[in-house]
């Protein structure tokens, strides 16, 4: 589904990503974990076009996807903040998306349905702009929206920071189900070891821009993670 | 502390991402500034031999007191229309020891030194002192002339500080201001009621006793001492709150529907301009710059310079392209990276743009279909600039517009959201009112009024017709750009 090719971004000679090759076959949970600057927010940057690779491509669906926008039609995503439009309410929000991905308001309605629980009331119907929600409520809807019109590729950046905890596990339910059940590939990335080993198949760790480790999970992989984070205290 | 204000304002100038921009701009404007200078100083050393020789055997000083209140008034609207208000970008220090007070005054004193300031002293001190020199009056009078005046004008200054965010805050409270001003204005015309005379006369007294100049200095601390109190009060992250509380506009501008597949982004500009307060002036201004062409039509000395209908013609009605389009696409700044990772074609999203602007041309040339009082040839170029505004002005403009790359804070608290309401944004439009009015001319001069009026007309159509051509181009020079407009819009703050 996904294809990155020697790919890598530099920086004022930074070089900040150096990945030679990555494959991501379709309906994978797909995990990213890193320190700061490890490049993880860089990567689905690239994957959006929202920035340029000094060298290399990624390939989505077999469309590059600095040179075509072929694959805005089966991609969604949500970054942070700056994909929200602050003077809309939420409905109007969800609508505005459904537009875009030919969705019409009753679509969108009975979409949202099953999300009345997550919304816990708290969204819907309460006339207020995006901008007037909390930081918490702000990300709901964002990641909601970003599953709006079945899209192949979703790609959630720390979707688990800001949310309550009883969210966090109804949201960790719902990305599993995603590709279990319609077969997306779900790509997120997150500092919470916990979540991504229960919510991917697979996990790789990035150091400095570089691929450091690629994990199928399983049972022993937590303690995997655990141990590669605190190698460095350990030596210390 | 002064100092580290400065050092902070230094910094963001000369960091922002706009900056090559910004200082292109600054230099530009200090060109003008200089010819401003060089205008006023001579009007300044000439004033008082004009006045000699207009009216002879009159006191020049008591003449310059009689047309005073016209003058301040012009300075006022000028000031209105092109000074910025001093900004400064207080969250950051909201936390830290400095007392509010201090940021206050800092940003108050700072409007001392604006350029705008400095003009009128330019012609106060020569005509004063060219009155010393010849004896009109004695040296104390001038000098307390001279305080007077320029406390009048400084005043003039803080008052404009006022008004102007009352108009950006409420418009409406605004308009008995506006009825007083313009019942006087009749008043006066008709010689009914002359406030300016009445005014000269109150001057007039300052020549008698000069130690009356503490009058205007005192309505000069009065009205610091208010802007300070006003600041102050907004002094607060949530000053922004208060009136967000009032419930949502639910509009929802079903009727773009029609307009098929541009019609989500239509939408969503028409509810950009509907909910947020800079995009919504700019559409008060057009409505208001409509009557401009009054000022060129009822004028007989322009009869003879057919090329000043064209600068007219293009301003009426495309007064929200320039303000609305020169900002595109940094209006959608704040929300940019999903424009650009949304199932959003750049060519449909361009498209929408462009056709909001149409639009907005087409209803201004309709509004301004009534100008054909002042003949069928006012109303022929009225029509032949909206489709040359139309066809030409408006890809230029978005070509422009890939070059953007300042972020639009829409949901900024009002403590000082002034951005782009400044000289700066009417320089944009030069060359989109004087390539069509040195066309014109050349046309004019060679072949006549009614085919100079044609072929602005037909570059207009000829630019309709390759919309779709010129669209194609625009994408390619957005996809070029977008990098750098991600990059740049993530900047916050001026």
């Amino acid at each position: 589904m996904i294809t990155a090719t020697n790919l890598s971004k530099v920086y004022n000679g930074n070089k900040v990503l150096n990945i030679e090759h990555l494959d991501i076959p379709g309906g994978q949970n797909f995990g990213l974990v890193g320190n700061n600057g490890a490049g993880k927010t860089t990567f689905f940057s690239l994957l959006l076009d929202l920035i340029q690779p000094t060298t290399g491509n990624i390939f989505s669906n077999d469309i590059t996807v600095s040179q075509s926008e072929a694959w805005k039609p089966f991609t969604s995503a949500f970054i942070d903040e700056s994909f929200l439009i602050g003077y809309l309410t939420p409905e109007e929000y969800f609508y505005f998306v459904g537009d875009l991905r030919n969705r019409n308001k009753a679509d969108i309605d009975t979409f949202l349905e099953q999300f009345s629980d997550l919304f816990n009331g708290e969204i819907l119907g309460r006339n207020k702009y995006l901008r007037d929600l909390s930081k918490g409520n702000q990300k709901k809807v964002g990641i909601v929206a970003a599953l709006i019109g079945e899209p192949e590729v979703v790609i959630l950046d720390e979707p688990f920071a800001n949310l309550d905890p009883t969210t966090q596990i109804r949201l960790k339910k719902l990305l599993k189900d995603l590709s279990k059940t319609v077969g997306t590939t779900v790509l997120i990335s997150s500092h919470d070891l916990i979540h991504v080993t229960e919510v991917c198949e697979r996990i790789v760790v990035l150091d400095k821009g570089e691929i450091v480790r690629d994990i199928e999970t399983s049972e022993a992989t937590l303690k995997e993670l655990e141990d590669y984070f605190s190698r460095e205290i350990a030596e210390g | 502390m002064f100092k580290r204000f400065i050092w902070l304002e230094w910094k963001s100038f000369f960091r922002s991402a706009s900056f090559g921009k910004s200082l292109g701009l600054k230099i530009f404007l200090i060109f003008i500034a200089l010819y401003f200078s060089a205008m006023f100083l001579l009007f300044g050393f000439g004033l008082y031999p004009i006045m000699k020789k207009i009216f002879p055997g009159e006191d020049p000083v008591e003449m310059v007191n009689k047309f005073a209140l016209a003058y301040f008034a012009m300075e006022f609207i000028l000031r209105f229309m092109l000074q910025t208000l001093p900004v400064m970008d207080i969250k950051p220090l909201m936390i830290f020891p400095i007392r509010k007070r201090k940021v206050v005054n800092y940003v108050l004193l700072k409007s001392f030194y604006s350029f705008y300031n400095i003009l009128p002293l330019l012609i106060i001190l020569p005509f004063g002192i060219f009155n010393i020199y010849k004896g009109s009056h004695s040296a104390w009078v001038m000098i307390g002339w001279m305080i007077g005046m320029y406390s009048i004008t400084l005043s003039v200054n803080f008052l404009n500080f006022i008004v102007k965010k009352r108009f950006t805050d409420n418009l409406k409270a605004l308009i008995p201001l506006v009825v007083l001003a313009v019942v006087l204005v009749v008043l006066d015309y008709f010689e009914i009621f002359s406030i300016t005379y009445y005014f000269g006369k109150l001057l007039n007294l300052l020549l008698v006793y000069p130690y009356l100049a503490i009058v205007p200095i005192l309505v000069l601390i009065g009205l610091y001492l208010w802007n300070q109190r006003n600041l102050e009060s907004k002094f607060y992250l949530d000053a922004g709150l208060k009136s967000k509380a009032k419930s949502v506009n639910k509009k929802d501008f079903g009727w773009t529907k029609k307009f098929g597949s541009i019609a989500p982004f239509l939408q969503l500009d028409l509810k950009l301009i509907w909910r947020n307060k800079r995009p919504k002036t700019t559409v008060y201004l057009g409505l208001i710059f409509l009557a401009y062409g009054l000022f060129f039509y009822m004028n007989p000395a322009y009869a003879n310079f057919p090329q000043a209908y064209v600068f007219a013609g293009i301003f009426t009605t495309g007064i929200f392209m320039i303000n609305f389009g020169q900002f595109v696409p940094s209006w959608d700044a704040s929300y940019f990276p999903m424009i650009m990772a949304q199932n959003i074609p750049l060519k449909q999203y361009l498209a929408s743009k462009m056709g909001l602007i149409t639009f907005s041309i087409a209803v201004l040339g309709i509004l301004s279909t009534g100008y054909v009082y002042f003949g069928y040839k006012v109303l022929f170029m009225n029509l032949a600039c909206a489709l040359y505004n139309m066809g030409v002005n408006v890809p230029l403009l978005i070509y422009a517009g890939s070059f953007n790359k300042k972020r639009i804070d829409l949901d900024k608290s009002p403590f000082m959201n002034y951005q782009g309401t400044g000289a700066a944004q009417w320089l944009v439009a030069l060359p989109l009112l004087i390539i069509p009015i040195l066309l014109f001319w050349l046309i004019e001069k060679f072949f006549g009024y009614e085919v100079g009026v044609g072929f602005l007309a037909l570059l207009g159509i000829v630019g309709l017709v390759m919309r779709p051509t010129l669209l194609t181009f625009l994408e390619s020079c957005y996809r070029k750009r977008k990098y750098a407009m991600i990059q740049g819009f993530k900047q916050k703050g001026e």
